[in-house]
């Protein structure tokens, strides 16, 4: 069996919607920010599986940068998640309800 | 390369490492503020020597330098410094943080204004990053209960949406085969009403790129976010939250639209230009509806906040309908609009700053009888919110006025109603806050101390606005100076 463009997609679409549905249901602050970065590298391997089919290094390129912003998002939110924790001794997204409507 | 044409830029880039070194070796803090105040005023100056000139790209094609640009860079310029300036006592009473506030808000100014250039899709996701990743950290400064929460809430949806708009991004590079926005406009150009089930990617790809800008400028459905993070921040950054960010998002927005969405189909451009008006409805609706009930200054400002995003998207919304692939296309209403925007924001935010005694506690009843403990405050929030409103004499007037005009003509009348009963709307709450200040007994009798910088905002703020409605061919000459046509 050749692998194809296609695989390529149906792979990154899949890591997309499970890191979506992640976000979407998990109620700890770092699997969260772990399903983000499963979704940002979804867009990588699409970004990668384009640049070798569609033959433009464009989509290389923007993946080398997108990899530093993922890294400099999960410093920045961990960072963030640490001093939430020290105020409430708690990570659970259940527990963000002070500011509501 | 032509780097020496980012020079505005690379001076910012350089203040802010500046102004982290000042902070680590020199004890006087107050020269923090004055570094900063000086690279702004620099970059300016640098732009300044960019202007007028006809458009270029640089570094091949991965940032344009024309008229609407520069626009941008002298706007975020303005805005962050007067907002620098207002937040001079709010940055003293947080001794510790002076370092970081400036350098944070110098990088996330130099964001907004790499986005504003930005044509490539390399450079639109990391100038947007750039300024976001800036402000997650801002958000978080105060490092009480509710300033974290809200950066936790801001950091995981921001992150979640930067996912999606690098995904929509990816899916539009895929499909075109080119990463510059010129690119993805000719293979816009080349889809034609037989082949569009084959561009179904592409199109898809648009629609999570739209809805990862949409989620930066506010719009309804992304708007969840906002009224929580301008809450919990701290106001300084919420008033640059609400403008420079803000505007930033639009700029970008506006630019990817026009360059992208000239559909050689029909049906395409319409439901693009339809579902972009009915994001914009939706906003002024839900923003003005849920303003109405809000206690807390903030959270009705961010409410009001999301609906002025409504307004300003109106005639982003026309541009898929009117396809002309240039950034002029818009005239001069929106460019006017957000002028007028960020001056009523900066008078109402700076008002905010000097009068909040208490850093995470804010509702409008604190605001009761503010004209008797100081006249200058309470007339500078009455005449940014009646600019928000849209008062006749008003510089928002002329703005919404123009807006309207423009997208009336364009064949999207029944947006134009809606706006019009949503002004209406708007105005009840507006006249409640400039009631309360008015007309009730003050809440406490102390004096409302501030230092000379933050009333210097409020003063130029308030001129401007005054300034602009009498003599509006100032706007028009500046933006033909600038080199934008009609």
């Amino acid at each position: 069996m050749n692998i194809g463009l296609t695989h390529y997609l149906v792979l990154s679409v899949l890591l997309f919607g499970i890191g979506l549905y992640g976000t979407l249901s998990r109620r700890h602050a770092i699997v969260v920010l772990m399903c983000i970065e499963l979704m940002l590298n979804a867009a990588n391997l699409m970004l990668v599986a384009f640049s070798r089919y569609v033959f433009s290094h464009g989509g290389q390129a923007i993946v080398i940068f997108s990899l530093v912003v993922a890294a400099a998002e999960a410093s920045v939110g961990l960072a963030i998640i640490i001093s939430f924790y020290r105020q409430r001794k708690n990570i659970d997204i259940k527990d963000i309800d002070l500011l509501k409507w | 390369m032509n780097l020496d044409l980012l020079r505005p830029e690379i001076c910012l880039a350089v203040t802010a490492v500046v102004v982290i070194a000042v902070d680590l070796l020199c004890r006087h803090k107050w020269l923090v503020t004055v570094v900063s105040i000086a690279g702004l005023l620099a970059s300016a100056g640098l732009a300044l020597s960019l202007s007028g000139g006809a458009s270029q790209s640089i570094g091949n094609g991965l940032f344009a330098l024309d008229a609407y640009a520069i626009y941008f860079k002298f706007l975020f310029l303005g805005i962050t410094l007067l907002a620098i300036l207002a937040s001079v006592d709010y940055v003293n009473r947080l001794p510790k943080l002076n370092g970081e506030f400036h350098a944070l808000v110098l990088t996330a100014a130099l964001g907004a204004m790499l986005t504003a250039a930005a044509q490539d899709i390399i450079s639109i996701f990391l100038s947007i990053e750039l300024t976001a990743i800036s402000l997650y950290a801002l958000v978080a400064m105060l490092k009480n209960s509710k300033s974290s929460e809200s950066a936790v809430k801001y950091i995981l949806l921001g992150a979640v949406n930067s996912a999606i708009l690098l995904f929509g991004l990816a899916l539009v590079f895929g499909f075109s085969g080119a990463t510059s926005l010129h690119g993805i406009w000719q293979a816009v150009h080349s889809i034609r009403p037989e082949n569009i089930a084959e561009n179904a990617g592409f199109l898809l790809g648009s629609a999570l790129t739209l809805s990862g800008l949409a989620f930066k400028i506010a719009a309804v459905p992304f708007h969840m976010w906002a009224p929580d993070v301008y809450e919990g921040s701290p106001t300084p950054i919420t008033l640059f939250l609400s403008t420079v960010s803000k505007l930033a998002g639009f700029s970008i927005l506006a630019r990817f639209v026009i360059m992208t969405m000239s559909f050689q189909s029909d049906a395409l451009s319409n439901t693009f230009g339809i579902t972009l008006a009915v994001i914009s409805a939706a906003s002024m609706t839900a923003g003005n509806l849920l303003a109405i009930k809000q206690h807390s200054i903030k959270r009705l400002l961010a409410y009001s906040s999301i609906a002025q995003s409504g307004y300003m998207l109106m005639l982003i919304a026309t541009a898929p309908i009117n396809s002309s692939p240039s950034t002029d296309g818009y005239g001069y209403s929106l460019l006017c609009y957000m002028i007028a925007f960020a001056l009523a924001e900066l008078a109402v935010f700076t008002v905010i700053i000097i009068a909040s005694k208490h850093a995470d506690h804010d509702t409008t009843d604190d605001y009761a009888g503010l004209a008797k403990r100081s006249p200058l405050l309470a007339c500078a929030m009455t005449l940014g919110l009646l600019s928000l409103m849209g008062m006749p004499p008003l510089v928002g007037f002329l703005g919404k006025f123009c807006v309207f005009i423009e997208v009336a003509q364009h064949g999207l009348v029944w947006l134009v109603i809606i706006a019009v009963v949503n002004s209406v709307i708007s105005a009840y709450y507006y006249l409640k806050i400039i009631r309360t200040i008015w007309m009730e007994a003050p809440a406490s009798t102390d004096n409302i101390k501030s230092s000379i910088a933050p009333k210097l905002v409020l003063l130029v703020s308030c001129f401007g606005l005054l300034l602009f409605c009498v003599l509006p061919m100032l706007l028009i000459k500046y933006f033909e100076w600038l080199g934008l046509h009609y």
